[in-house]
């Protein structure tokens, strides 16, 4: 072997995996320049405005829009005659008009748009449109929408009674009997995923009949698919750029203003741009499906789950969206992360006229966890035992199998997660200094200074799978060049993964800096000129897009040190890359990475696939249908003002098994940004739906959490390493969600000594004692 | 009509203003100044703060003709040399406080504002200056800490 010709000392490339890499839009976003979905602008444009339907169901008698039209300024009045391909779509089943023609279904129901040279004037017209309703009585108790005697909302549906989906799922022996049976009757209401960027998007005609959409989204090509469907155009014709996304959250799963911003650009031959209000935002997407829950555990007296028994329905509202999908989840975690032999539990979403329901994060795991650790407590209680020792002595752990019949494989520290939280210190009982009515149940409304207030704390553990489930193939690509300019090799990455604000496309930048040792990586806007993603969602985009960046800057560095080689005796095994340098473990430094590159250019694209998955049976339910299972607990700390029903959330402490932290303060960053939504579903967060209106469309009514709603937490990341996955990364995004909510409520319980079936928590909840929602006690 | 107003410095005069326009969408879509946010616009969320006449306000509750005659800073304007971020911009990035970002600028404004008037705050303090700023994605922990490593850079640095 020659000798190497230059001895250069080499430096780990800088924001690599497992770093604090800075994210590419930081600064962007710090000085205020980066470009969200609501800021975009054309020469020329004009303005879109949706007329929704005012009533929850209504056959729809006439639309007249001529004096719309007649108004000066107003470009365009579109129905749903002018829809030019598919009238309806939907992202598992196309069964929501793109605008109605013969009925609405619910509340806030597109039926006419409108493009004006100005808001206002575009407000203005809508107002002027003439739609003649004949109102009819909502169907709005999910229960009683699958009533026989119902009427059907939607008579093509392949299900009667207007179900969308059962899933039905018996392991064991359905008439097992225990020592100790405990039964509970649990209730959701409907979060919204409240996100701060409203939908907001600018369609370009390309004067040829195509059209250029940016738009935020979480999954550009299942928009695509839906889209050209409606617009009556082939793909190519039709082109989706990412536009800066202000929060996402499972909202932007199913298309708001896409088809509609598009059909107004193609019509008018002029840019359009449609950016949703707040209130119509409540309006205009989907949100966490309403719950309704009655469970029954068995156990014996020691303590060990014998069976369980749960029926859950969700209202779907009018149209399915990703329901079948949630139902499926809410329906297989149903039992927790416990081991249970014997199982019979039943899940039903069903169509109603209420707002329709679809993803947000933790989809389906949140309600079923709300079900299943009230249950624990319960029968920790019957038993009595410490609820902590009941969940430790039943935790799942790898090995164990599910009631259908998965075996769980990868890691499953539910124990572990639990005594994590278990020996976190707590926080003081007494805060010394002054009196700060911040840290009191009412804050500075001051309504108590410590009299009446009871402390309370609380466990929660919960799972959920990574990525699709049940046989779909939601693979993704990334295509990744490298090359060298100006002595400097640089890398170009380019992915359809939607950024969303969790951070994928600084997680690629990692990726790819360690995997090719150079720290100058670009990530290309995501379009769809590069191949499907999947979806930002199911806490999938790190491993699967992570993965499939991997695997591309695999391919490429076995192809540069293959050819690096040439000249030097070994195989390319023997080399790597690091810090810009081509290395040989026995040589040392044989070149500089960009010398070795020279001219060329090397490009590779890699489909990632997670592994197969498997259909749940209809009739058991039984099926590996999952890839992988994410774990989280937390610990809650909380003090109720007992007269008033006010709460004050004091501590959270959370573990989670993260697999591995590609970049551990966004890790954290989604583990806090999570258990906050999980704090606002306990506590704060519902949209009050009488007879199908939505109540509380507003942020005034509608309430997140604040900075002084949140406390401080503690954090316990474990870094167990799944072994199907890159890197060992498991998804981080949802468990967060799905533990924090159930904590919350223990706490309150402990401290209250009521019930509390319902979430989110309001304060006449603490003078019901009965075992039902509402119920008051004797 | 027309509106005069002076904005990070510089005099503006903005034509074909609607009378109902508020100072947010004249910003945003008649200045290219877009770092403003429009998270509510019904002054629940923050994301629009800006300074006017040194005092912070919602830019989407004030009319842009309210605005005539007056001086408003927004999160673009908080840079003393344009290629430089501000310590409360830096901090923001290195504590983490950023995710979607659409909260940011009005943090940022927010944050910016309470430092100048108390340099040292408490935590609680802190909650209570922000308390009118909505942050759907991080739990504010990171905002927390970036508001203190701004406060300490900016107390030995004298910047601000
Ligand atoms: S946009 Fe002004 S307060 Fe929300
Ligand atoms: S970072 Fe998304 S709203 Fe704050």
């Amino acid at each position: 072997m020659s000798a190497p010709t230059k001895t250069i000392e080499v430096t780990r490339v800088r924001g690599g995996v497992g770093e604090n890499a800075a994210r590419p839009d930081g600064i962007p976003k710090v000085t205020g320049e980066f470009a969200y979905s609501s800021d975009l602008w054309a020469e020329g444009m004009l303005w879109g405005a949706t007329v929704r339907s005012p009533h929850p169901r209504a056959r729809i008698v006439s639309i007249d829009i001529a004096k719309a039209l007649a108004l000066p300024g107003v470009w365009a009045v579109l129905t749903h005659d002018d829809v030019p391909g598919n009238k309806t779509y939907g992202l598992e089943i196309p069964d929501q008009p793109v605008l109605a023609w013969d009925q609405t279904r619910y509340q806030g129901e597109p039926v006419v748009l409108i493009a004006a040279d100005h808001p206002e004037t575009a407000t203005r017209a809508a107002d002027l449109v003439d739609i003649f309703y004949e109102e009819l009585d909502p169907i709005t108790d999910p229960e009683v929408a699958m009533d026989p005697g119902t009427d059907v909302l939607h008579p093509e549906a392949k299900n009667p009674h207007n179900l969308i989906r059962h899933v039905r799922i018996r392991s064991g022996d359905p008439d097992a009997s225990a020592d100790v049976v405990v039964s509970g009757e649990y209730t959701i209401g409907m979060q919204d995923q409240a996100f701060l960027g409203p939908e907001s998007g600018l369609a370009v005609p390309d004067g040829e009949g195509g059209v250029d959409l940016y738009v935020a989204t979480q999954w550009l090509h299942v928009d695509l698919d839906q889209l050209a469907g409606a617009l009556g155009l082939t793909e190519d014709r039709v082109r989706i750029t990412l536009a800066g996304v202000g929060g996402a959250f499972g909202a932007r799963e199913d298309l708001s203003m896409q088809i509609h911003c598009c059909m107004l650009a193609l019509h008018t031959n002029r840019p359009v741009k449609m950016m949703y209000s707040r209130e119509e935002s409540f309006f205009g997407h989907v949100h966490r499906h309403p719950a309704r829950m009655y469970y029954e555990h068995g156990a014996t007296r020691d303590g060990d789950l014998v069976y369980v028994k749960a029926r859950i329905i969700l209202d779907g509202g009018a149209y399915a969206s990703s329901s079948t999908a949630v139902i499926s989840n809410a329906t297989c975690f149903a039992v927790g992360p416990y081991e249970v032999p014997n199982a019979t539990l039943d899940g039903y979403v069903v169509y109603t006229d209420n707002p329709p329901c679809g993803a947000m994060r933790g989809f389906g795991s949140v309600q079923a966890c709300f079900g299943h650790e009230s249950q624990m407590d319960k029968l920790a209680d019957a038993l009595g035992m410490d609820p902590l020792e009941l969940r430790i002595r039943n935790a799942m752990t790898t090995g164990s199998k599910l009631p259908t019949g998965q075996i769980v494989q990868g890691p499953a520290p539910v124990k572990e997660l639990l005594e994590s939280v278990r020996d976190m210190p707590h926080p003081d009982p007494t805060p010394s200094g002054p009196l700060d009515l911040t840290l009191l149940p009412g804050g500075v409304s001051n309504t108590t200074h410590g009299e009446g207030v009871r402390r309370g704390v609380g466990y929660g553990v919960g799972f959920k799978n990574i990525a699709y489930s049940e046989g779909f193939d939601d693979y993704s690509t990334a295509r990744v060049k490298l090359w060298s300019a100006g002595g400097e090799p640089i890398v170009e990455v380019h992915t359809a993964a939607a950024e969303v604000g969790q951070g994928v496309t600084t997680i690629q930048m990692q990726i790819a800096r360690t995997e090719l040792g150079v720290e100058q990586v670009v990530v290309l806007p995501a379009d769809t000129q590069v191949r499907s993603a999947g979806s930002t969602s199911a806490s999938r985009q790190t491993w699967m897009t992570g993965g499939a960046v991997r695997k591309a800057c695999e391919a490429i560095r076995v192809r540069v040190l293959t050819d690096a080689l040439v000249g030097l005796d070994g195989d390319p095994g023997d080399l790597s890359l690091e810090g810009g340098k081509v290395i040989s473990s026995s040589l040392g430094v044989v070149a500089d990475l960009a010398d070795a590159i020279g001219d060329a250019a090397y490009e590779e694209t890699y489909e990632y696939h997670h592994k197969k998955t498997f259909p749940l049976d209809p009739e058991t339910g039984q099926g590996d249908a999952h890839v992988a299972f994410a774990f989280s607990a937390h610990r809650a700390t909380c003090d109720v003002d007992t007269e008033l029903g006010l709460v004050k959330v004091v501590e959270l402490a959370t573990a989670q098994d993260v697999g591995k932290a590609i970049n551990p303060q966004a890790v954290e960053g989604q583990i806090e940004g999570g258990t906050a939504q999980g704090l606002g579903l306990a506590v704060m967060e519902e949209i009050q739906v009488k007879d199908g209106k939505v109540m509380n469309p507003s942020f005034t009514d509608y309430l997140i959490p604040t900075i002084l709603d949140m406390p401080p937490m503690q954090i316990d990341v474990m870094e167990l390493g799944d072994p199907d996955s890159e890197y060992g990364v498991k998804g981080v995004g949802e468990p967060p969600t799905i533990s924090s909510t159930p904590a919350i409520l223990a706490a309150l319980r402990n401290a209250s000594e009521k019930p509390l079936t319902h979430i989110p928590v309001r304060p006449d909840h603490f003078l019901w004692s009965g075992e039902r929602p509402g119920e008051l006690g004797p | 009509m027309r509106i005069n107003l002076r904005v990070n410095g510089e005099q503006s005069a903005v034509d074909d203003v609607w009378e109902g326009e508020s100072l947010l969408h004249v910003l945003r879509e008649r200045m290219a100044l877009p770092g403003s946010k429009n998270a509510c616009e019904q002054g629940e969320c923050g994301s629009c703060s800006v300074y006017l006449d040194g005092a912070l306000v919602c830019a989407c509750l004030v009319l842009a003709a309210q605005a005539e005659g007056r001086e408003v800073v927004t999160v673009e304007g908080l840079a003393t040399d344009h290629d430089d971020l501000h310590p409360v911009q830096q901090a923001f990035l290195e504590a983490g406080a950023v995710q979607c970002g659409f909260c940011t600028p009005g943090l940022i404004v927010a944050t910016h504002e309470l430092l100048s008037r108390r340099p040292d705050p408490s935590e609680s303090e802190v909650r209570e200056a922000l308390a009118g700023n909505l942050c759907r994605c991080t739990g504010y922990e990171k905002i927390l800490d970036a508001v203190a490593l701004a406060g300490r850079r900016m107390a030995a640095g004298g910047a601000g």
